[in-house]
């Protein structure tokens, strides 16, 4: 089958490769009809994120039709079935998934004795990331292996196009988990950091959650008016102090939810000097994440408000304020998604008409175009903000 | 950041797809030679840093030790970006380092410099590398710069089939289920026994 392989540092291939087969008997194959490219595949296609190896195959966002199924996944998915694949792979069995923490699943991550150096404790395994969360082949691919596939699945009807579904397994989710966790209140103003795919479904996220204003910061034209369409005030940082236009919008008071959908590649501008440090320093691996927009939602969110994170991180950051974290007494949350916590919630919007994930959808393209892909979202040229890939 | 699946000996497993036949790779030519350009600058500043004075000598401008290696520092930091994701950066900056080496060599061009032949080989290097150094920077410039193709506004996608108006009504119906709730403050305030996920799955 064809998949996109990496191969090292910015070098993706759409490679021929070997099918995947039943290895459990928990497992599914799935025919891939859809896959997607995601911002946080660049972090790896720049080799930020530790512990990929060359052969690993890309993608975390994928959908398709179920073409064989393992005797342990005892009917819940039959042949045929149509089904979204969360990026989190679940047991759904144990203490964590029961709760709904799925993205910190106690099974399902197979390079356990690695994360749990790294992280502590180990978190779940992930499709088409590092080996840190398992190592497992993603879906940028013809056919994918789903492990525990009697719970790592979506079931979605027929009848809706892929295009509005797609997005179920992670972006969707996450942008919605990212307002949710907001608690946000109808006299709230949210700002979102980051008109991404992500920023731009959290901004969706906080106004079906009832915000009285959402303020999208960014600085590219297309993401802002895309961010403005739905809703959001813009704010372009290249032309304007995001700090003063925030407290301009708060009577002074600041956002009392924010959230950083921009996460470890902050942008870097040479009048943010800790911008170019941070920037400087990741060169020379003396910190892996550039935590900019961490500082600046500290410093400008409202005392006793709540920043949210759903930009990844991969290790270490530095001079991040904690005096004003602590005397503004704001809340920090964050963590992968818990994907299958939201999602009967959200394909039951995206059936009523509430929204339509699909607006996203810039580029539509073939699978062996996806090098390419990469190079241009990177790049962010030709207005490129998701992409979708057609195997 | 290869070292770390080389320190913790980690491998893909038995199962997973093995790559057969490659294809054509997201990296371009320019990229390709920004990555050899950064590695030799790198080597290149890790010698100026290490030996100056085996350099000075061999040019005959010795005294010039401290200069070698603060060009050895400037080549490391150079050869670093341009093995980086900003490597246009890296390479317009190794273009200007080639501006100051040869504007540095051309110094020791002396007549009663007894190594001007070295010099002016040095030279010739210097000025051969500074056209791969433009070539590479200029490759990697227009392949990257990021307004090719249209530039697009995407005021018309709202995302909301029935409007923004009708989405904000939405919300105003919105109670925060258990699902919205921190799941484990919910589990320990409301002593249930009853996991939260259990019927979802």
């Amino acid at each position: 089958m064809k998949a996109l392989v990496w191969h090292g540092k910015e070098d993706i291939r759409c490679d021929t490769v070997t099918d995947p087969e039943i290895e459990d008997s928990r497992d599914a194959i799935v025919k891939v009809t859809s896959c997607a490219i995601c911002g946080s595949d660049l972090h790896l296609f720049h080799n930020f994120i530790p512990a990929m190896l060359p052969g690993d195959i890309m993608g975390h966002e994928m959908m398709g039709e179920v073409v064989e199924v393992g005797h342990g996944v005892n009917g819940k998915l039959k042949k045929g079935d149509r089904i979204v694949i969360p990026f989190t792979i679940i047991c759904g069995e144990c203490e964590q998934c029961q709760r709904g923490n799925f993205s910190v699943c106690e099974t399902t991550n197979r390079k356990k004795h690695l994360a749990d150096k790294v992280f502590g404790h180990a978190t779940a395994g992930l499709f088409g990331y590092t080996h840190l969360t398992g190592g497992y082949p993603g879906g940028q691919a013809e056919y994918v292996r789903v492990p525990f596939a009697d719970a790592t699945h979506i079931k979605v009807p027929d009848g809706i196009p892929d295009e509005q579904v797609l997005f179920l397994g992670d972006i969707f989710p996450t942008g919605w988990q990212a307002a949710a966790q907001c608690d946000i209140e109808p006299t709230d103003t949210v700002a979102v950091w980051g008109c991404g795919p992500v920023g731009q479904m959290a901004i969706r996220s906080a106004i079906l959650l009832g915000a009285k204003q959402v303020i999208a910061i960014d600085h590219l034209p297309e993401r802002l008016s895309m961010a403005e369409a739905g809703g959001a005030i813009p704010v372009n940082f290249d032309e304007e102090s995001v700090v003063e236009r925030l407290n301009e919008l708060t009577n002074g008071k600041g956002p009392e939810k924010c959230i950083d959908a921009i996460g470890m590649e902050a942008h870097v501008t040479p009048w943010q000097p800790d911008t170019v440090m941070d920037r400087a320093k990741q060169m020379m691996m003396l910190e892996s994440d550039r935590p900019h927009v961490l500082r600046e939602m500290i410093y400008v969110c409202r005392p006793g408000g709540v920043i949210s994170i759903p930009g990844v991180y991969s290790g270490l950051v530095d001079k991040i304020p904690m005096g004003q974290l602590m005397n503004k007494g704001l809340t920090i949350r964050t963590g992968q998604t818990h994907v299958n916590r939201w999602t009967d919630d959200l394909l039951r919007r995206i059936e009523e008409g509430q929204i339509d994930p699909s607006f996203v959808i810039t580029h539509t393209v073939g699978l062996e175009q996806g090098p390419e892909m990469y190079k241009i979202f990177r790049d962010k040229q030709d207005s490129c903000i998701k992409v979708v890939l057609k195997p | 950041m290869n070292y770390v699946p080389n320190m913790a000996n980690i491998a893909r497993s038995e199962g997973d797809p093995k790559v057969l036949r490659s294809g054509p790779s997201s990296l371009g030519t320019s990229d390709q030679l920004a990555k050899v350009l950064g590695w030799f600058s790198i080597g290149l500043g890790l010698a100026e840093l290490i030996a100056p004075s085996r350099i000075t000598n061999a040019l005959g401008m010795q005294g010039k030790e401290g200069l070698v290696r603060a060009y050895g520092a400037r080549e490391i930091a150079s050869g670093l970006l341009c093995l980086s994701p900003d490597k246009q950066a890296g390479l317009w900056s190794r273009v200007a380092g080639d501006g100051l080496d040869l504007a540095t060599l051309l110094s020791g061009l002396r007549d009663d410099n007894p190594k001007r032949d070295n010099v002016a080989l040095a030279l010739m290097m210097v000025l051969g590398i500074t056209l791969l150094d433009v070539a590479g920077a200029q490759g990697t410039t227009v392949r990257h710069r990021r307004h090719r193709g249209a530039q697009r506004l995407y005021h018309d996608r709202s995302g909301f089939p029935k409007g923004i108006q009708a989405a904000r009504e939405a919300a105003k119906n919105f109670s925060p289920t258990k699902r919205a709730a921190p799941v484990l403050a919910h589990s320990a305030a409301s002593g249930s026994e009853e996991p939260a996920f259990a019927r979802s799955l």
